[in-house]
């Protein structure tokens, strides 16, 4: 379970505060959907959850099973079972995507005292989610997401996704760049690891996502803090009235 | 005595001089050879050590770290060069390759694959004996490399070496390894390979430079006579230890329509300077020139590069990386001049380094000078540190903060190592490289 708790959180270069007390819980097997405007701070969240250290929390907890993520380094969140799928994945180039997705795969293998995976039966895992994801091989083949397409490198993240079997996955709006085909292959990978231990935390600014994903509570961000939390219902209606009551109620 | 033009002034400088004066006669060579250390050594007695004022050094004072300059090593038994080879790293380990044997600066033929390397038609000859013979054309060198510091001190005190001739159209099927060993006691060495490929021949060479112990101050001059229509791979390895002081000058000329790959990785010494001077001679030709460096705790190395197309239609490709970690320097040095007649000249050069800590240093250099107007010719140049953002997608997919480092420093050379071509190089470096990295982690 993930508990947010009355979290603070600013920019650590220069002081400038994004998150303003934010109080979420999502339980094991829930999906929640994050919608808000432009420059609401929903990819600040997705970082911070994930460890990344431009931010500073100044206030409040994040709780991840019974623990604070806070302590706990990127890599050491990840092995907790984190993930985060980026809104913009970027190339790395000169890392092999396959040396980098069985690096990944066995240091989180090992922070949690498992075996490392052997080469073949790593290959096999990654021939049968890239089939259900239609990644060719030949794209994990360059270097990592090195001149992949927008949509590409979502599905990419899906993939990572797919094969380090996390518990909490954060999507920060995978569904951008995907055409409508794509759309529905990466949500229909995402519905596959639905499960009763496995969390979702789905930041999107479509309803056309939540068709494919359907979400069990929909909060909207605005300004660095939660200004209204509904069903799968909320979207739609922000969907045809956009955001201007929310905000301005919570101004 | 005439009078003394200048002063030596450091103990160092004191040291080369009486060295001169006690082995001259005994170092190897007739009249002319002799003729020929006697002028570098009046030279050197003009401008001492190279220091910082020297422009060519002035990232590198040889002279103030040189404190003292010990005595050049005597021929070892072939049983001590057996066993001081013994205690060092095979960097080549199982390869396949005929191997010769250099250890304190005096070639061991007794240790060396001559007789196989007969057999495939290429002759090897130890310097000493081969300067007997025919030592002033042996001794001669390219003008753009002829007037520095470095060769000329090597041909001051050039005692021992080899020659390996590779006849016309000759192609070695195997690569042959000059082992360089430096023993564990502190000595001079100045030891002069030359390798001369004949009109068509094909080789690949790879050097070593290992061992050594604190004070050790090795100058080696390798010599790459590529005739026409020759394809030599000359692969250097420097992985001295932390202590010494490496001076290595690898001097390249190309005939007509031949090509030249000069591979330098540097990870060793505690101050080294790695020289190349390459100088086209013939019509059609290709330089392709990688360099490979990783320093940390203090060391210091520079790269240094002369290109020099004297000639038209050469291309020449120089693609260098250094990563410096905490407290070492690099420097990079590069030089491309291409001469008033050489048209269609094309020359890129690039040099990149990665800065592993707030205390590493690297000094860029990179100069073009031409003098002919069809010509293509670019350089870059590029600094940085690892990418933090990089770090964080690597680590937020759990791999550890020091393996992602790696990965990343791995990414960073990996399009020089890419270049290299030769599988067994690849695979030596590659193994350097992670060893290297495993040992800062
Ligand atoms: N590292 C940073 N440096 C400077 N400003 C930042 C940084 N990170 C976030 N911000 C600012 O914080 C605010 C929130 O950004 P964030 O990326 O979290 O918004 P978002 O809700 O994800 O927006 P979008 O819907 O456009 O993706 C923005 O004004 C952004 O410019
Ligand atoms: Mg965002």
């Amino acid at each position: 379970m993930l508990e947010i708790k009355n979290l603070h959180a600013r920019i650590a270069e220069d002081g400038t505060e994004i998150l303003r007390g934010i109080d979420l819980v999502v339980k094991p097997g829930e999906v929640h959907a994050i919608m808000g405007p432009n420059g609401s701070g929903k990819s600040t969240l997705s970082y911070i959850l994930a460890g990344k250290d431009d931010y500073e929390v100044t206030e409040g907890d994040i709780v991840y099973n019974g623990q604070s993520l806070l302590d706990l380094a990127p890599d050491e969140r990840a092995a907790a079972g984190v993930f985060l799928a980026f809104q913009y994945p970027i190339e790395i180039p000169g890392v092999a995507t396959m040396t980098f997705l069985k690096t990944a795969l066995n240091a989180q293998r090992k922070a949690r005292g498992e075996d490392e995976l052997s080469t073949p039966e790593f290959m096999k895992r990654v021939k049968e989610k890239s089939a259900e994801l239609q990644i060719t091989m030949d794209m994990l083949k360059r270097p990592l997401n090195v001149g992949f397409s927008g949509g590409e490198k979502k599905r990419a993240e899906i993939l990572q996704m797919a094969l380090l079997q996390p518990s909490l996955c954060v999507l920060d709006e995978t569904d951008s760049g995907l055409d409508i085909d794509a759309l529905k292959v990466v949500s229909d990978g995402v519905n596959r690891l639905r499960g009763p231990d496995r969390s979702f935390v789905v930041i999107t600014h479509y309803q056309r996502l939540l068709d494919h994903i359907v979400p069990d509570v929909v909060h909207v961000l605005s300004k660095g803090r939660i200004v209204k939390t509904g069903g799968p219902e909320l979207a739609l209606e922000l969907e045809q009235k956009g955001y201007a009551d929310f905000v301005d109620a919570a101004a | 005595m005439t009078i003394e033009p200048r002063t030596l002034e450091t103990r160092a400088e004191t040291d080369l001089a009486e060295a001169y004066y006690r082995d001259r006669d005994a170092l190897p060579g007739g009249v002319a050879v002799a003729g020929i250390r006697k002028s570098a050594f009046d030279a050197f007695r003009r401008s001492g050590l190279p220091h910082r004022r020297v422009e060519e050094w002035k990232y590198s004072d040889l002279r103030a770290r040189l404190k003292s300059v010990p005595a050049f090593a005597a021929r070892r038994s072939d049983d001590d060069a057996k066993a001081a080879l013994a205690a060092l790293d095979d960097v080549y380990g199982a390869a396949d390759r005929y191997r010769l044997v250099i250890v304190d600066g005096h070639f061991h033929a007794g240790l060396s694959d001559v007789a196989a390397l007969a057999e495939a038609g290429v002759r090897v000859c130890p310097l000493a004996e081969a300067l007997v013979e025919e030592g002033e054309s042996l001794m001669r060198l390219p003008q753009i490399a002829a007037g520095d510091a470095a060769t000329g001190l090597n041909a001051v005190f050039c005692a021992d070496g080899l020659v390996l001739s590779l006849p016309e159209g000759n192609s070695l099927d195997k690569p042959v390894e000059i082992v360089h060993a430096l023993s564990a006691s502190a000595v001079s060495t100045s030891e002069r390979v030359i390798v001369a490929a004949a009109k068509g021949a094909r080789a690949t060479v790879l050097e070593t430079f290992v061992g050594g112990a604190e004070g050790s101050f090795s100058n080696t001059l390798t010599d790459i006579r590529a005739g026409d229509e020759a394809e030599v791979t000359v692969a250097r390895l420097q992985a001295e230890a932390a202590g010494t002081t490496h001076v290595g000058s690898a001097v390249v000329t190309l005939g007509a329509e031949t090509k030249v790959k000069l591979i330098g990785a540097g990870i060793g010494a505690g101050f080294a300077r790695h020289q190349s001077f390459i100088a086209f001679t013939g019509e059609g030709s290709r330089a392709d020139l990688l360099g490979i460096t990783m320093v940390r705790a203090g060391q210091h190395v520079d790269q240094t590069l002369v290109v020099d197309h004297a000639v038209p239609h050469c291309d020449s490709r120089e693609l260098f990386k250094t990563v410096v970690g905490d407290g070492a320097k690099g420097i990079f040095q590069g030089k491309i001049i291409v001469r008033p007649h050489a048209q269609k000249t094309d020359g890129q050069m690039m040099t990149q380094s990665l800065l592993l800590s707030d205390d590493a240093e690297m000094s860029l250099k990179p100069e073009l000078e031409i003098f002919a107007d069809d010509v293509q010719c670019a350089h870059g140049a590029t600094s940085g540190q690892i990418d933090e953002d990089l770090l964080f997608y690597l680590r937020s997919r759990g791999i550890p903060e020091a393996e992602a480092r790696t990965l990343l420093v791995l990414a960073f050379l990996s399009e020089a190592v890419e270049e290299i071509g030769e599988e067994i190089v690849v695979e030596a470096f590659e193994e350097r490289i992670r060893a290297w990295l495993a040992a800062g982690a």
